[in-house]
């Protein structure tokens, strides 16, 4: 593996992430449990959009093929995406979103505030404008698990059944693929295993102070950086490539 | 009207650049003073409208009577002499 298929394949892969979680919060425009709310969980989704707008791009750049953002979001297979299976999981109820997006911020704002120091410019750059945002996703979220963990019995419980089905996806977050090590090795990506304790702190002080109790369950599910997904990737592809397979080229 | 369920009502005032004023920029419903800052953040300043944001609780605001207008508000008519228009504007003021 050369260095520019490892930083593509490394680009692709926070792209993707930042692309399929945007689907999913986008899929509670209209739905949200109130009117801010709605719109707080479309903005973030927003800012997903733009930060793998910028990743994607930057990929097809790298790649030197004249592939573009919208090429590479809406025109690969299933098998050519490579997001973390987290990302993918269903919005579920509104519990459920809060908690998956707790543990995807917390890994996102140690991933970003190492990326910010990337050798490769670009990333630096990007990195530098995801952390703001990574930030308000990160408070955004924990502020809400406060709510749901110390509110009533039942949010409680529904926050508490989010965190234990969403657990067994988390571990897939620290994984290092060829790519990876090689993009670490070039001070260009960032250490993921070095961010798991870290990380596993920060997750069990804010649940700990939502009364949630943290899952002992130690089996992680992965694959998705690889290429394998569960079957609600297919779904989503389906919703989201469809206008794009339909009408080739079609623009705003 | 319906009763309002959506948790309690918030005023929200943005500024726009350091050292300006505070203006009223509408409401938002939250359950506790970091809800409705981040509301207020998400519904009100996505444009790039502010750079600081006060909430209020709405139940805090104490409103002037319609039926008070005339006794509050009439006797100001006619003293042309409060408004600061006799005045030359010093050269490079903006904020007056």
């Amino acid at each position: 593996m050369t260095k520019q298929e490892a930083l593509y394949q490394y680009l692709l892969q926070l792209g993707d992430n930042a692309l399929i979680q945007s689907h999913r919060l986008s899929e509670w425009c209209s739905k949200g449990p109130i009117l801010e709310e709605d719109l707080a969980l479309t903005n973030i989704a927003l800012d997903y959009i733009g930060r793998a707008q910028n990743l994607l791009h930057y990929a097809g750049e790298v790649e030197g093929k004249g592939q573009s953002a919208d090429q590479l979001a809406y025109r690969r297979p299933e098998h050519q995406y490579y997001n973390n299976l987290i990302a993918e999981m269903p919005k579920g109820d509104f519990a459920f979103t809060i908690a998956k997006q707790l543990l995807i911020s917390t890994y996102e704002l140690l991933l970003y505030t190492e990326l910010c120091h990337s050798k490769d410019e670009t990333l630096a750059g990007i990195a530098g404008k995801a952390i703001k945002e990574v930030r308000y996703h990160w408070t955004h979220s924990r502020d809400w698990c406060y709510r749901l963990g110390k509110g009533t019995v039942l949010s409680n419980e529904l926050l508490q059944q989010a965190v234990n089905d969403l657990w067994m996806y988390t571990g897939e977050q620290f994984e290092m693929g060829a790519e990876e090590e090689l993009m670490l090795k070039e001070v260009i990506g960032c250490d993921n295993k070095a961010l798991q304790n870290k990380w596993l702190e920060m997750v069990e002080t804010v649940l700990s102070d939502s009364n949630i109790k943290i899952p002992t369950a130690t089996y992680n599910q992965s694959g998705g950086r690889k290429g394998i997904h569960t079957e609600n990737m297919g779904h989503i592809l389906s919703e989201m490539q469809y206008l794009q397979r339909a009408y080739p080229e079609a623009i705003w | 009207m319906s009763t309002d369920t959506q948790l309690d009502l918030w005023e929200v005032f943005i500024q726009s650049r350091p050292g300006s004023h505070y203006t009223h920029a509408g409401s938002v419903h939250a359950s506790d003073n970091q809800m409705a800052l981040q509301n207020a953040r998400d519904i009100y300043t996505r444009r790039n409208e502010g750079t600081s944001i006060w909430v209020v609780p709405a139940k805090y605001v104490s409103a002037s009577n319609a039926e008070d207008a005339g006794m509050f508000f009439d006797p100001s008519n006619d003293k042309m002499y409060r408004h600061p228009t006799f005045y030359v504007m010093p050269e490079g003021a903006k904020q007056i």
